[in-house]
């Protein structure tokens, strides 16, 4: 803690005192599950009406809830568990929010301190679990330290790379009388994550991008949570310099979708023109991105020839798998500004000429149109899943829609043909790739935008993973939309399985799967469902109509494919393309590109 | 292309003394599949408030920019200082056991003695020696000792500064 002392005031209890730093913090809703350990804080919640809290039926599906209030707000999720089982479900999502850097604080309730050690009743070793879990985590042992901690924790959670932090509270340190103090200036005197970029650097970084040939900027998740002006800041940089963007995963939604120069999301499941173009540029620009695996592909063939800069807000992300040879740690909403200034100050022209060639080349690749796919027409003809979420989109244009997906198929699927014309719109396990993320994020998600088309992208396996949140959504009122994509299969298992291990189908298939029509009916929600193409408007048409939530079943056609793929260990100019190019020397998975994930 | 050539880095590392800092330490460096090839650590401060920590690691050159970059993200970090990258001293204590009688014993306080290893115990069958030096040095001592009834060793891993006027700060 720092060493100015402010004005304190006593509390009734450290409950109390926690519950008015978290409204000092502007925490305007709770995601939670109570026990014994918390029982303290859910009687002050009781006693108050600022704070909402929101019952989860699964201490897991509050942090993910958490989440996607998180990344569609910008704000900081909070959420709110017992001790030893309610830490430890939450773990998943506290991992889950640390891969894909979202801003969480949760709090966890512990065994009073003079039990700690002693195997208590629902005890388990919350900070020792998180550790590697978290950005940071805290255990709170003196009623002195409580608020200062719970303060430091959201400043922790929401500055330099945003990330979930742990705080666990002794049951007698939630009861015992407790100090008050607003927020200081000051925090933890160590922390002091770095924000504004080295502005040499970016001159650098501009004189490199003026002299390209074939440049590219690579945009991911850093922009998202460097707040729309970050995202308003890149279109304007990338309008103004000409070159083509691609997005990240996470990226999507930073750029818009609709825009001549977007090229699409890149990487083992990106177009044909974003992998092609990272491929044989001569500069990149990566921005708020970490050259995560599934973008790369192999390394060692990962763009070679191009001269890469690198923003990020963190430090270890530089040069942590790819070489970089400028390097800018900074917020990419203050980077961005400076280069836009520095961009319009350096004199020296861009080469014109050879920017026209280099999208005359990408037109060609874009030109092969690597998401093409063909929907039969005749009556009754089975739904491909792609046609699916290409009239889901249709269908949301003009609404203000928000995302979520499950883990697998469909959310590639939902990625290369959901566009997103604007950040916080888009909500996805990227790093972790947790399945069950996607229903309780859309919970959360709509609790923040409690009038918006909250949407859930569904596999009908990921979807039981965390089934059992339809009752919070049901008691809540909250009308997300689970669209399913069911085709009886763990599809990216049964892809892999398909491209890898010889079609040998080893407990991929969804067997015994609910009626999802009589499930979400059980669940106080509307069930429905498209067997055929013809029904699919229909049913997208009633889903929309709805105001509760609905689950609709989409059986789609069950050997379909995600392409374009790179396959692990290839290259970005090494795709496979779908079945529609049926393109000669396609590129077989080696053996040391199966042994990778 | 990367080199991929190893080498061996003495990281300070100097830190808020708070509960579960050094398990932070120590996880980053299992958790992301880093050797810890010494580790000391002790607080510095009068009041107690820091301490710092010495690890001393191998890897690449990417790799052990990797790993200060991971250290020093860690909230209750100050400093990392990689002293490696310039003149500096490292020194490590060891309490040796060496168990013997007549010649053997003999050989080994004389050899003791040309190290400048105190003897801080002693009876009629054992010397205990506290021998202070580079690893190396501490590492020659004990070859020399094992034929001549080494029995126990206690080492306190590398304490490590740097030359000169330089300070972690």
């Amino acid at each position: 803690m720092d060493g100015t002392i402010p004005a304190t005031e006593q509390m009734n209890s450290g409950a109390e005192a926690v519950l008015r730093a978290l409204k000092a913090q502007g925490v305007d809703v709770i995601f939670g599950y109570p026990g014994g350990a918390v029982l303290p804080i859910y009687d002050a919640i009781f006693q108050q009406n600022e704070i909402r809290h929101i019952l989860v039926r699964h201490e897991q599906a509050a942090v993910h809830a958490a989440e996607g209030y998180a990344r569609s707000t910008g704000k900081v999720g909070c959420v709110l568990v017992t001790s030893g089982p309610g830490a430890t479900n939450a773990v998943t999502g506290l991992v889950d929010a640390l891969m894909d850097s979202i801003p969480l604080v949760c709090l966890t309730g512990q065994v009073p301190t003079h039990l700690i050690g002693n195997d208590a009743f629902q005890e388990a070793d919350t900070t020792g679990i998180t550790r590697q879990a978290t950005k940071h985590n805290y255990l709170v042992k003196k009623s002195a330290d409580l608020v200062g901690v719970v303060h430091e924790a959201f400043h922790v959670a929401r500055t330099g790379r945003p990330g979930p932090v742990v705080i666990d509270l002794p049951k007698d340190i939630l009861i015992n009388p407790a100090p008050y103090h607003e927020p200081t200036a000051k925090v933890h005197r160590s922390y002091r994550p770095r924000t504004e970029p080295d502005t040499a650097k970016i001159k650098e970084a501009v004189a490199l991008l003026k002299r390209a040939r074939q440049p590219v900027v690579y945009a991911g998740g850093g922009i998202v949570n460097a707040g729309p002006e970050a995202s308003r800041l890149l279109t304007e940089f990338v309008r103004l310099t000409g070159m083509p963007c691609t997005n990240t995963l996470m990226g999507l939604g930073t750029f818009p979708a609709s825009d001549p120069q977007f090229l699409g999301m890149l990487g083992m499941h990106g177009t044909f023109e974003a992998n092609l173009t990272m491929h044989g540029a001569d500069v990149m620009l990566n921005i708020g991105a970490r050259f995560d695996d599934r973008v790369t592909g192999r390394l060692n063939a990962f763009s070679p020839g191009s001269k890469k800069i690198h923003i990020d807000i963190d430090p270890a992300n530089i040069n942590k798998s790819v070489a970089v040879d400028l390097a800018i740690v900074a917020d990419a909403c203050n980077a961005l500004k400076a280069l836009i200034e520095a961009w319009k100050a350096d004199p020296t022209p861009q080469d014109k000429e050879a920017l026209a060639q280099w999208w005359a080349q990408i037109e060609i690749w874009r030109a092969k149109q690597s998401l093409r796919y063909t929907q039969p027409r005749d009556p009754g003809s089975v739904i491909k899943p792609q046609y699916a979420i290409e009239q889901l989109y249709k269908a949301t244009r003009g609404r203000e829609t928000y995302v979520t997906t499950e883990v697998g198929q469909h959310q590639m699927w939902a990625a290369q043909y959901f566009k997103f014309e604007k950040p916080n719109r888009w909500m996805t396990s990227g790093g972790l790739g947790t399945m069950g993320y996607g229903l309780p994020a859309a919970m959360g998600v709509q609790v923040a935008h409690p009038d918006a088309l909250v949407i859930d992208i569904a596999g009908e396996a990921s979807i039981l993973m965390n089934i059992q949140e339809m009752s919070t959504l049901a008691q809540y009122r909250l009308p997300v939309k689970v669209f399913i994509l069911n085709n009886h299969y763990m599809g990216m298992v049964r892809q892999w399985q398909e491209l890898l291990h010889g079609s040998r189908y080893s407990n991929s298939y969804s067997e015994a799967l609910p009626d999802f029509v009589k499930l979400a009916e059980s669940f106080h929600g509307v069930g429905l469902r498209a067997e055929t193409a013809d029904d699919l408007d229909r049913v997208i048409h009633e889903m929309l109509a709805t105001d509760k939530p609905v689950i609709a079943d989409i059986c789609v056609d069950e050997k379909e494919n995600v392409f374009p793929m790179i396959p692990s260990g290839a290259a970005h100019n090494q795709m496979l393309l779908g079945p529609e190019h049926e393109a000669a020397g396609q590129p077989t998975v080696t053996s040391a590109g199966k042994a990778l994930v | 292309m990367q080199d991929n050539t190893l080498r061996s880095a003495t990281i300070s590392v100097l830190v808020e003394n708070e509960a579960g800092v050094l398990a932070r330490v120590i996880g980053l460096f299992s958790g992301r599949g880093y050797n810890i090839d010494s580790l000391t650590v002790a607080p510095v401060e009068r009041d107690g408030s820091k301490s710092r920590i010495t690890v001393v690691t191998q890897g690449t050159e990417m790799v052990i920019e990797q790993i200060k970059a991971q250290l020093d993200r860690l909230v209750p970090v100050y400093k990392v200082l990689d002293l490696t990258e310039g003149p500096h001293l490292s020194r490590e204590l060891a309490l040796i056991k060496v168990l013997g009688t007549g010649e053997k014993r003999a050989e080994a306080l004389r050899l003791a003695d040309a190290f400048r290893a105190r003897v801080i115990d002693a009876t009629t069958e054992s010397f205990t020696f506290e021998l202070t030096g580079a690893t190396d040095k501490l590492d020659a001592f004990l070859d020399l000792m094992r034929p001549l009834g080494l029995a126990e060793v206690s080492r306190t891993g590398v304490a490590a500064i740097a030359r000169g006027a330089k300070t972690i700060g």
